[in-house]
């Protein structure tokens, strides 16, 4: 009984207290910082109304006016009319919003958001699920993200929004095969698929791409060195892949605005406009919260300070771990600014440009990136000969690789007039 | 017309790899919003920005001193030196009103008034602002230089009929002109 309380309790805390506020904050960031990569100002009004309720002044949080413009955002979209057109497929058309929300927020279960906390010598980890599956149950639940567009795109029964249904569709196939193979490497280094055990292990042997301290017999700082480079190829098809699983700018295709009016979106309006909006945002924070916990240490503050942090306690009460959650909170935002910064600045890729990328460029580096991996991690194990053969192989099949992608490649036909 | 062939031009590796050019271009935007933030943005200065990009916060600061001499805000009619009305009531400007904002009900001037061989002037003369167009052709077609465009731009109002600038209020923003048109005066 007290489980299931404590299981609720973490839900409605973690999901609902930190994972969705933190789309409005991205929101709020996405308009203020493009307004000022663009020379503007961006929204900074919109304070809490204390006037209307008898005070002298409204307030602006933090100087930060406009920190409030989520909410009033939220309370237009909420009470605009929802016109549900007459031609659209009814009970799909009203599952896609819901669909597309959800899956985002499931994923926030497997998330480690810090170390444990204790309570009345309660301890309790800081994760809802903590199951020894973290990015294969991740990537499962993700990808349902692109039923929701695809049966929105189709039950609007309309043009343009079936045609965004379908590039979502063709892209999350391309980049699927992308993002699981690029993290690959990373399991086969720490030998785990517990995403808390991966944090852990990062937290006392250096983050995978900052392998500064914690040194060890297992862990030399050599061994450390010669796996930065596969982990910094997987960390960068990996990033490139959520941005096109989560849709973002320089992969939005099922919903670009110059092609296809608003996309799969076309025909929503309000709330269930919200919810894609929503659904949106909340995969680009869960994208960069396991980019976070995979690449960049997680909850860990780094340079070995986070025993000492997990230790801290004030009368029973161990708050170390909410210290991590700030951290980790601090990471994510940070990841997040990161991708509205790619946002403003890369233009969108053309839609064919997109599937070679994925198809001929990412697939093949992620598989030669796989074996490279492996081969670092093993090589203590084996003879040298025998390492040296491999590397060889594998210097090979790169070669042969890259000569089958570039002859496969149709070259331009030159028009003759 | 000749066809005109392109060729593509021909990448560098450097250029084909494409990930040079996002890195200058992570420059290229970071040093907008660094500059943005610092208020040092192309242009800010010119345009009297707040100190955040180039923008001007509108309500506390106006942009009023760099309004041209030529801008085009709302009409009234002035008062000469003398302090008379300069209206005639020739009714011009409500004819020529495109969309027909004017309204004027002329009255004759009385014969004790020392103004008298003016002989008339405008009981009411209302302009709707809701339907001027600031066009200033009122201005234009005024045969005694009465009715000019003012600089007042943000007309505002929670009724329609506090939108109607009455007689009172468009002499009230028009004020004093002095000289442009001496006929009515004395000889000297």
């Amino acid at each position: 009984m007290l489980d299931i309380l404590i299981i609720l309790i973490k839900i409605v805390v973690l999901t609902f207290c930190v994972v969705l506020p933190l789309v409005p904050v991205s929101v709020f960031f996405e308009r203020r910082f493009c307004a000022v990569i663009q020379d503007r100002v961006g929204p900074n009004r919109v304070g809490i109304p204390l006037t209307l309720f008898g005070f002298k002044k409204d307030c602006s949080v933090f100087g930060l006016g406009g920190l409030i413009q989520p909410i009033a955002d939220g309370i237009k979209l909420f009470l605009k009319e929802d016109f549900t057109p007459k031609h659209v497929r009814k009970v799909f058309y009203w599952l896609a919003p819901a669909l597309t929300v959800a899956p985002a927020l499931i994923t926030a279960c497997v998330i480690p958001f810090g170390t444990p906390v204790s309570l009345f010598g309660h301890t309790e980890k800081l994760v809802i699920a903590d199951i020894d599956i973290g990015p294969l149950f991740i990537f499962s639940v993700a990808s349902l993200t692109v039923y929701g567009i695809a049966i929105a795109g189709w039950s609007s029964n309309s043009k343009f929004p079936f045609l965004g249904g379908i590039r979502s569709t063709a892209q999350m196939i391309s980049y699927e095969i992308a993002l699981g193979l690029s993290i690959i490497p990373v399991l086969l280094y720490f030998g785990e698929l517990n995403l808390s055990a991966i944090v852990q292990q990062q937290a006392e042997h250096g983050w995978l791409l900052l392998p500064l301290w914690g040194h060890d017999a297992t862990h030399t700082l050599t061994s450390k060195l010669l796996f930065w480079f596969p982990a910094a190829v997987s960390f960068l098809i990996f990033t490139v892949s959520v941005f096109a699983e989560t849709n973002r700018m320089p992969f939005d295709f099922p919903e670009c605005e110059t092609e296809l009016v608003g996309g799969y979106h076309t025909e929503y309006s309000s709330m269930k406009f919200a919810m894609f909006f929503m659904g949106e945002y909340a995969a680009m924070v869960i994208g960069s919260a396991l980019i976070v916990t995979v690449f960049l240490g997680g909850w860990s503050l780094g340079f070995g300070t986070d025993p000492w942090i997990s230790k801290l306690s004030v009368g029973g009460f161990g708050f170390g771990g909410f210290i991590h959650l700030g951290v980790f909170l601090a990471k994510v935002v940070a990841f997040i600014l990161f991708f509205i910064l790619v946002r403003w600045t890369i233009p969108r890729f053309r839609y064919d440009q997109l599937m070679k990328l994925g198809w001929v460029i990412f697939f093949e580096a992620a598989l030669v990136n796989v074996f490279l991996a492996a081969l670092i991690v093993a090589a203590p194990h084996l003879a040298a000969a025998i390492t040296a053969i491999g590397a060889v192989l594998l210097v090979i099949v790169t070669a042969a690789i890259v000569w089958v992608a570039r002859v496969s490649e149709a070259k331009p036909k030159i028009l003759r007039a | 017309m000749a066809v005109v062939k392109l060729q593509r031009p021909k990448l560098s590796p450097g250029e084909a790899i494409y990930l040079t050019a996002l890195i200058k271009g992570f420059f290229l935007t970071m040093t907008h919003a660094v500059k943005s933030l610092l208020g040092k943005s192309m242009g800010a200065k010119d345009l009297a920005s707040s100190g955040l990009g180039v923008t001007m916060q509108y309500p506390e600061q106006k942009w009023d001193e760099h309004l041209p001499e030529y801008y085009r805000g709302a009409p009234a009619l002035v008062t000469d030196e003398q302090g008379r009305e300069r209206c005639v009531s020739c009714q011009l400007c409500e004819f020529i009103c495109p969309p027909k904002a004017i309204r004027i009900v002329p009255s004759e001037i009385p014969a004790d008034d020392p103004w008298a061989k003016v002989e008339k002037r405008p009981a009411e003369f209302d302009i709707d602002m809701i339907r001027c167009i600031y066009c200033g052709m009122c201005e234009e077609v005024c045969p005694e230089q009465a009715i000019f465009m003012r600089k007042d731009y943000a007309i505002t109002g929670l009724s329609r009929e506090e939108m109607v600038h009455h007689k009172d209020k468009l002499y009230q923003i028009g004020g004093v002109r002095v000289g442009l048109v001496n006929k009515w005066n004395e000889l000297k």
